[in-house]
């Protein structure tokens, strides 16, 4: 079922379902999610190393075959997410980032446009781009022709597991864009997971819903069955809503005469 | 603020001079003879995949034995962590 699988810059994946690495209460917990979530997508950060205690080396938590994809987190404008992107590049580690470009720590909604300024320079520069943002048709399609492998519109603020609150604005995105529609943030339950998947997205990325969850594990399960769900749903097909019942039984020709 | 200086035998003898530098913020004093390599396994002895960016530019892993510290210097070491 080819189409099934979700091609970013030129690779194929099985799972639609990417998990964040942040705020896990410990680093087996992360692990055992990447696995029962069959994640073949996470994010990580980068930060300053505390010079004064050990600190554990993620990157020995994430199975060797899973695509790392650097967050430039910590970014306030396009040049602070180049230099993050580049200096994670230097790790050797790959060259896929998203593009987290945050000024607001109420909010922490995406910085729209320096989000495009570091999608360009990025792009140009070899990099596999997916850019966060809020749900925008012009902004979507300034990063289509920055070079963006992918477009990821938040449904929600980040960590507020409020679910689609962007629905409608998503939707044109996945209607109007030929890139890859990723759902990231704000999504707090399988079921929104699946929303997003029934509407028509490629993907979900999910990190407080399955981090702060008491069975990690168990939570990147239920979330890696609702994708995989809600996209079988999106290509079968769905009905079209109706304002009137239309009964799915006979109604008449038994007991009564019609 | 801590004093790094080469073992006994793997930098030579000229470590009398001591530097200060900036490493992650903070003031450091290291000998002045000290290399990345050895400046980031002093620092961060268990540590794999560290990165650095010496005075803004990033040095890649295989040229940090060829990077000297010099006086003033301004050091990043940054790892990755968990994000979302």
């Amino acid at each position: 079922m080819s189409a099934s699988f979700l091609t970013i810059a030129g690779r194929s994946f099985k799972s639609r379902f990417l998990l964040g690495t942040g705020k896990f209460k410990n680093k087996t917990d992360l692990s055992q999610s990447i696995v029962a979530g069959d994640c073949e997508i996470v994010t990580v950060a980068l930060r300053r190393i505390d010079l004064e205690r050990h600190e554990e080396n993620i990157l020995e938590y994430i199975p060797p075959e899973v695509t790392l994809l650097t967050n430039t987190s910590g970014a306030r404008n396009a040049q602070e997410a180049v230099r993050i992107a580049r200096l994670a590049r230097s790790s050797g580690c790959g060259d896929w980032v998203k593009i987290e470009v945050i000024n607001d720590s109420k909010y922490l909604l995406p910085d729209n446009n320096e989000t495009v300024m570091a999608t360009e320079i990025l792009s140009a520069e070899g990099f596999v781009v997916l850019p966060y943002v809020t749900p925008d048709l012009y902004i979507a399609r300034a990063l289509v022709k920055a070079g963006a492998a992918a477009v990821m519109p938040l449904g929600s603020l980040i960590g507020s597991n409020q679910g689609l609150r962007t629905k409608e604005l998503i939707r044109i995105l996945i209607n109007e864009i030929e890139l890859p529609v990723i759902v990231d943030a704000g999504i707090g339950a399988p079921s929104q997971a699946a929303e997003a998947m029934e509407m028509g997205a490629s993907a979900v990325l999910v990190n407080t819903a399955v981090a702060s969850a008491q069975d990690p594990a168990g939570m990147a399960r239920a979330f890696a069955l609702a994708v995989d769900s809600g996209r079988l749903a999106f290509l079968s097909g769905l009905p079209l809503q109706r304002p009137t019942a239309n009964a799915s039984s006979p109604l008449t020709g038994f007991l009564y005469p019609s | 603020m801590r004093l790094v200086l080469p073992k006994a035998g793997g930098l030579g003898s000229s470590y009398k001079d001591i530097m200060n530098i900036t490493i992650n913020g903070t003031s450091q004093q290291i000998a002045s003879t000290i290399d990345l390599s050895v400046l980031v396994q002093t620092f961060c002895p268990q540590s794999r995949h560290v990165l650095t960016e010496l005075n803004g530019v990033i040095i890649p892993h295989d040229q940090r034995s060829d990077t000297f510290i010099k006086e003033g210097d301004v050091l990043e070491l940054v790892a990755f962590v968990g994000g979302g």
